[in-house]
C-alpha cells in the first residue's frame, strides 16, 4: 500500500486521498483479519460487490441479508456527476440521538445496539396487523441499489448508496383499510444500550416518531433500508431497519425502526413537538424556506475540506422535483414546511 | 517583571489549542467537517476563557497570591482573540464569505445578533484594557468592565441558541457562570474563605 505524506505546498492533496491518512494500524489489522474471516464464507455469503465499495468497512451481513443481497438490483438508482461520500464520514459524521448528540457519538456508542434478533411490529389501519421476526418481513421484497443525496436540516449534505425497497411494496403487503392517511414510524427506545435515551437533560421525547403522509410514502423514491456500501446498515446509521426519503430533510428519514402503524391523523413527530416553528410535519428540502436559525439557501457537501470549503446551492426537493413537485401542487410550501 | 514564567506558561498553554486544532484539521482528524468543529471549539473556547477570567478574582480574594490578578487582563485579551478567530470560522466555513448573506444573518437570526453584541463587548473592554484607559476612566473603568457580567450572559444565551435538544453541557456552563456571579454579590463575597493567613491584597488592585 503506497502511503502519501502531502507536503507543506500542496493542500489538495488532502481531498484527493483522505482514506490513506485515515487508516490506523488498528483498522488494518482489524480489516485484514475480517477478510481473512470472510474467506472462510460460502460466495453468496459474502457482500454482493463490495468491490463497488472498496473503502467500507468489511462484514457479515446476517444470513438472511446476504441471501437477499446475492440478486440484488444493482445501481438501480445513481447521481448524476457526484461523487459519493467516503464510507468513513458517512458512518462517523451522524445525528442519532438516541446515542449522544455529537455527531461522533453514534459511531463511538452504537456498537452496543442488539440488531438480531429484531422485530417490526405492523398495526394500526391495516388489514394484515402482527409482528414480524425482521428476516420474515423481508422476505417479499426485491432489494434495490439507491444512491440518493442526503440534506440534512443542519445544511450538510452527503450521497449515499443505500440498499432498500420501495415502501409502496411493505403498502402491498400490509393492505392498508381505507381510514388510512399516514404511515408513522417509531425508533427503538432502549434505555440500557442509548446513553441519549438516558440523559435526563434531553429534550426529546422518545421514542423518537416520524411519518408521512400516505401518498408520500406511496411515491417510488422513498424507501426503507437495510443496507449501505454494498453491506449491512452500520448501527449508527439505523440499523437493521431505516427509513430514506430522499427530498426530505434527514431527520424524518428514521433509524431503527421497530413500530411501523398506519393511522388515521397526521401523526406527531418527534421535531415538530420539541420545536414546531423550526420543525414542520413536511420538512421537504427547499432553499427558500429558512430555519428559524440559519439559512437552507446553501449547503456544505460533505467532506468539506478546511482549506477548501464545499458549499454548494441547495436544491429544490434536493434536487427530486420532477419525482415529487406533483405531490405538493396548490400547497404553500412556506406554511406547510 | 514578576512572575514572568508564570506569565508565560498561561500565555503558551492558551496560545496553542487553536494551532493545535488547526494541525488536527489538516491531519483530518477532526472528520469531514473541520470548519464547524473548530467553529464549535473557538466558540466554547471563549465561554472557558471568559469563566477563567471570572475566577479570577474570587481566588484572589480566598489565596491572597497575587499571581491571579497579574494575568487577568492576558486572560481578557484571549477571550477577544479566541472570539475573533470564532469569527473569522463563522465567515469562512458557514458564510463562505459571502457579505450579503451576513446582512441577513445580522437582521434576521437573533442568536447572530447577541454573539455580535457579545463580541462588541469584548471590543470595547480590550480597547479599553491599558493603562492609559485605566487613568482616563478612573473610578468609571472599574464600573465600564463590569461589562463582562453581559459578555457572560450574552454569551450564553448566543450557546443556548445554538443547542438543539441536549441541554447537559450548557447547563454545566451556565451554572459555574452562575456561581462565579454569585461570589461578587457583596454579603457572598465576604464569606469566601482565606486560605492564606497573609497579608490581605487589595482586590482593586490591578
Amino acid at each position: 500500500m503506497l502511503i502519501k505524506f502531502p507536503k507543506a505546498s500542496d493542500c489538495l492533496e488532502s481531498q484527493v486521498t483522505p482514506e490513506s491518512l485515515y487508516l490506523s494500524r488498528r483498522a488494518l489489522l482489524g480489516s485484514s483479519a475480517a477478510a481473512l474471516a470472510l474467506a472462510g464464507l460460502p460466495d453468496w455469503a459474502a457482500a454482493a460487490d463490495a468491490s463497488l465499495y472498496p473503502d467500507a468497512e468489511p462484514s457479515k451481513a446476517p444470513t438472511w441479508l446476504a441471501r437477499q443481497l446475492s440478486h440484488a438490483k444493482w445501481q438501480a438508482m445513481t447521481v448524476q456527476g457526484e461523487a459519493i461520500t467516503p464510507f468513513k464520514d458517512a458512518t462517523h459524521y451522524n445525528n442519532f440521538y438516541e446515542f449522544g448528540t455529537e455527531k461522533s457519538d453514534p459511531g463511538d456508542n452504537a456498537g452496543a445496539l442488539q440488531t438480531e434478533p429484531w422485530s417490526v411490529v405492523v398495526d394500526g389501519e391495516v388489514g394484515k396487523p402482527g409482528r414480524y421476526a425482521l428476516e420474515d418481513f423481508m422476505k417479499p421484497y426485491q432489494l434495490e441499489e439507491r444512491i440518493y443525496r442526503l440534506r440534512c436540516v443542519e445544511a450538510w449534505s452527503m450521497v449515499i448508496p443505500w440498499i432498500g425497497f420501495p415502501i409502496s411494496a411493505l403498502l402491498k403487503q400490509v393492505e392498508p383499510t381505507s381510514k388510512a392517511k399516514y404511515i408513522r414510524f417509531e425508533t427503538l427506545q432502549d434505555a440500557k444500550t442509548m446513553p441519549g435515551v438516558r440523559s435526563s437533560f434531553a429534550l426529546i421525547n422518545w421514542p423518537y416518531v416520524e411519518g408521512l403522509r400516505l401518498d408520500e410514502a406511496m411515491n417510488p423514491l422513498a424507501i426503507l433500508a437495510v443496507g449501505m456500501y454494498g453491506r449491512e446498515l452500520a448501527n449508527q446509521n439505523g440499523a437493521p431497519l431505516r427509513l430514506v426519503v430522499p427530498w426530505k430533510y434527514g431527520f424524518k428519514s428514521v433509524k431503527s425502526i421497530v413500530r411501523i402503524s398506519l393511522v388515521a391523523e397526521q401523526p406527531k413527530t418527534t421535531w415538530q413537538d420539541l420545536a414546531p416553528s423550526e420543525y414542520g410535519f413536511y420538512a421537504n428540502v427547499n432553499p427558500k424556506v429558512d430555519h428559524p436559525r440559519w439559512t437552507q439557501a446553501r449547503e456544505r457537501r460533505l467532506p468539506s475540506g478546511l482549506f477548501s470549503p464545499n458549499v454548494r446551492d441547495t436544491l429544490m426537493f434536493n434536487g427530486y422535483v420532477e419525482e415529487v413537485a406533483s405531490l405538493y401542487s396548490g400547497m404553500d410550501l412556506r406554511k406547510n414546511y | 517583571m514578576r512572575y514572568l514564567w508564570w506569565r508565560l506558561s498561561v500565555f503558551v498553554v492558551i496560545a496553542v489549542w487553536p494551532f493545535h486544532w488547526a494541525r488536527q484539521a489538516w491531519l483530518l482528524a477532526l472528520g469531514p467537517d473541520p470548519g464547524k468543529v473548530l467553529l464549535n471549539r473557538l466558540g466554547l473556547g471563549v465561554l472557558v476563557l471568559l469563566l477563567v477570567t471570572l475566577a479570577m478574582t474570587p481566588l484572589q480574594r480566598s489565596t491572597a497570591w497575587p499571581g491571579w490578578f497579574l494575568i487577568r487582563r492576558q486572560l481578557g485579551l484571549w477571550c477577544l482573540a479566541y472570539a475573533l478567530l470564532h469569527l473569522a470560522a463563522y465567515l469562512v466555513f458557514v458564510l463562505g464569505l459571502d457579505w450579503s448573506q451576513l446582512g441577513v444573518e445580522l437582521r434576521d437570526r437573533p442568536y447572530i445578533i447577541v454573539g455580535a453584541l457579545a463580541l462588541l463587548g469584548l471590543l470595547v473592554l480590550a480597547v479599553t484594557s491599558n493603562r492609559y484607559s485605566q487613568k482616563r476612566l478612573g473610578k468609571k473603568w472599574k464600573q465600564l468592565h463590569r461589562l463582562v457580567y453581559g459578555v457572560v450572559g450574552l454569551g450564553l444565551l448566543h450557546f443556548l441558541w445554538v443547542v438543539r435538544s441536549d441541554l447537559k453541557e450548557w447547563a454545566i456552563y451556565a451554572c459555574v457562570a452562575v456561581i462565579l456571579l454569585l461570589l461578587r454579590v457583596p454579603a457572598v463575597a465576604r464569606r469566601i474563605p482565606r486560605f492564606s493567613g497573609g497579608k490581605r491584597v487589595s482586590a482593586t488592585k490591578v
